[in-house]
């Protein structure tokens, strides 16, 4: 028998993989390290509830399955699941005050995958309310606080947001992978500012059914992990055709963990200028330079691409995604599910019921979608936002039809900031967060977040990888040659426990 | 373009969103902000550009018109705040 490592959840997905199957340790062991872990780190306020008995029970079939050499792709892993995924008979908030105790009767496809697969649920995780945020600090359940420290301070820093239960518990090494969404940078942010790798696949590639909306033709579920490995495994069981969402893609799933050690010889790499914004640190700038050079000794050629409407990308996302969620949000009246507050006429109810249970940044959001889809607007905004996509996603495929495979831009404009250190300002300066991201979703492209560095402060810093459309493999292969570069960086130790 | 104190009840009560005297006025310079950065739009020139409708090019899927799901009722009121023999129920609506 081997010798077991000094603990369990400090394993990446794949090593447990491999271990379960080689019988170094049960899934049962694997399960309750975490569980344990779990327990001591509420400080960080990653996971809204904990499923510790469901965990054991889906643990032992998993050992029975391992017993029998009947082991599915995910057998006994412990998983997180992001908030935003329904889950059979297990409370499922949004993070949210208007979804306070909402009970699912069904499963999210997605959820429902990992499952089928093998893998074991240890609880559901923080997030920003209905996944509008990039600190995590709107969600009606406390902000979630990020496992990292700057050298030399404990302030409490954000994990990023919208995904950032799922970062932290990742980095925090209280899960071995969890389940994410991403709408504008929900996974690519949190994945950066925690030193984490997350993946948004192309639209359509997971089912987005029992998934809660948000704007639902930018919403795309992904894993974030602690390895590029890690992540490809994931997205393959997350992944595939599903009929009750009519834009889930009917075509294969790759074997996208077969792609991870394929490399980028002969690969062409673009590097947008326009990525180049006003304000960037300098240690950003050279990390992207170092990301670009570390693919070249990989044998990828350069080149520089233009993308010339990219600095419309976040102010027409400011009009599309408000005005989506505005729709899908509509549900929330006091009738179905949720809170009710009661008032002396319907309408008077559903005015109170969302003002209460709604929070500032969704209400603020609500209203902006409301007034630029009102009438006499609609086309001023609505349809000139949808004009400029278009012209977003032509960008992309200029570049992609001029030979590139792949474009590579930093994940973010800054590291992690501090929890209530932007409380103050205006939204814009939030939404400023996704400059680098949001692009992808407005064009519908998967794009990988994988950690190449520590800024002065000690603090994880992210190199973004673009894709064309359903060609995830290359953002793994390109992906992995970064992390090689770049060394796995140390994880925090755990000051919280 | 820009939201008055009284466009912004407007959205609001459109939205069904109930709000208080003193929210007002900080709603109106948040949405004002937002718009304000959303004004550089007014710089491209889409002439000619269709508006997106669907990010990936895919035909819409159709399937057989059989019933494939149903007898759900209790399930479907399960969460609602208030119900009578798997009915919803609301505040009265009809005089």
């Amino acid at each position: 028998m081997s010798t077991k490592p000094a603990a369990l959840t400090d394993l990446t997905l794949a090593q447990a993989r491999d271990g379960l199957r080689a019988k170094d340790f049960s899934a049962r062991e694997l399960a309750q390290a975490h569980i344990d872990a779990i327990e001591k780190a509420r400080v960080l306020n990653a996971y809204l509830l904990e499923t510790p008995d469901r965990a054991l029970a889906m643990a032992a079939v998993a050992d029975q399955k391992l017993a029998a050499g009947e082991a599915r792709p995910l057998e006994g892993l412990p998983l997180g699941i992001k908030d935003l995924f329904c889950t059979h008979g297990v409370v499922t908030t949004a993070g949210s005050k208007i979804l306070e105790g909402f009970q699912p009767h069904y499963e999210s496809t997605v959820s429902h995958n990992l499952w089928r697969d093998g893998a074991v649920m240890l609880g559901k995780l923080n997030l920003d309310e209905f996944a509008m945020g990039s600190s995590n600090e709107t969600s009606a359940y406390g902000p979630v606080v990020s496992p990292w420290r700057r050298q030399g301070s404990d302030a409490k820093l954000v994990p990023g947001g919208s995904s950032g239960g799922s970062a932290a518990a990742v980095a925090a090494r209280l899960c071995l992978g969890a389940t994410a969404t991403d709408t504008g940078g929900s996974i690519r942010q949190p994945a950066a500012f925690t030193g984490t790798v997350g993946i948004k696949p192309t639209y359509g590639r997971c089912s987005r059914w029992g998934t809660v909306a948000f704007a639902s033709s930018l919403d795309q579920a992904g894993p974030i992990a602690r390895t590029v490995r890690d992540t490809a495994i994931l997205l393959a069981s997350m992944s595939g055709h599903d009929d009750k969402d009519t834009t889930s893609v009917d075509l294969p799933v790759p074997d996208f963990e077969a792609a991870v050690n394929r490399g980028v010889k002969g690969l062409t790499i673009g590097i947008p200028k326009e990525y180049r914004v006003d304000g960037m640190p300098a240690e950003i700038e050279r990390l992207w330079q170092q990301g670009a050079e570390w693919l070249k000794s990989a044998g990828a050629k350069i080149v520089e691409v233009s993308l010339p409407h990219t600095k419309y990308a976040l102010p027409a996302y400011y009009i599309v995604a408000p005005a989506e969620a505005s729709s899908n949000l509509a549900r929330y009246d006091g009738v179905r599910y949720g809170l009710r507050v009661p008032a002396k006429d319907i309408v008077g109810m559903y005015e109170q019921t969302r003002a209460a249970g709604f929070g500032r940044e969704v209400k603020r959001r609500i209203m902006i979608g409301t007034y630029v889809l009102s009438a006499g607007y609609y086309d001023a905004y609505y349809v000139r936002a949808q004009k400029i996509r278009t012209l977003i996603k032509r960008d992309f495929e200029q570049a992609y039809a001029a030979g590139v495979d792949a474009i590579l831009t930093p994940a973010t404009p800054s590291a992690a900031f501090g929890i209530g250190e932007k409380a103050n300002a205006d939204p814009v300066e939030m939404y400023l967060n996704d400059v680098f991201t949001v692009t992808v979703n407005m064009a519908g492209l998967p794009g990988i977040a994988v950690p190449a560095g520590l800024d002065g402060q000690g603090l994880p810093l992210g190199l973004q990888l673009i894709g064309r459309p359903f060609d995830e493999e290359t953002l793994f292969a390109a992906g992995q040659v970064i992390e090689e570069a770049a060394g796995r960086i140390a994880l925090p130790q755990a000051w919280w426990a | 373009m820009s939201v008055d104190a009284k466009t912004v009840r407007r959205i609001a009560h459109l939205a069904r969103i109930a709000v208080t005297d003193e929210e007002v006025a900080p709603l109106q310079d948040e949405l004002n902000a937002i718009l304000s950065f959303v004004e550089q739009l007014g710089a491209v020139d889409v002439s000619g550009v269709e508006p997106m409708t669907s990010v990936t090019p895919m035909a819409m899927k159709s399937r057989e018109d059989v019933i494939t799901d149903g007898g759900h009722a209790r399930e479907i009121v399960f969460n609602a705040p208030l119900t009578e023999d798997n009915y919803f129920l609301v505040p009265k609506v009809v005089e």
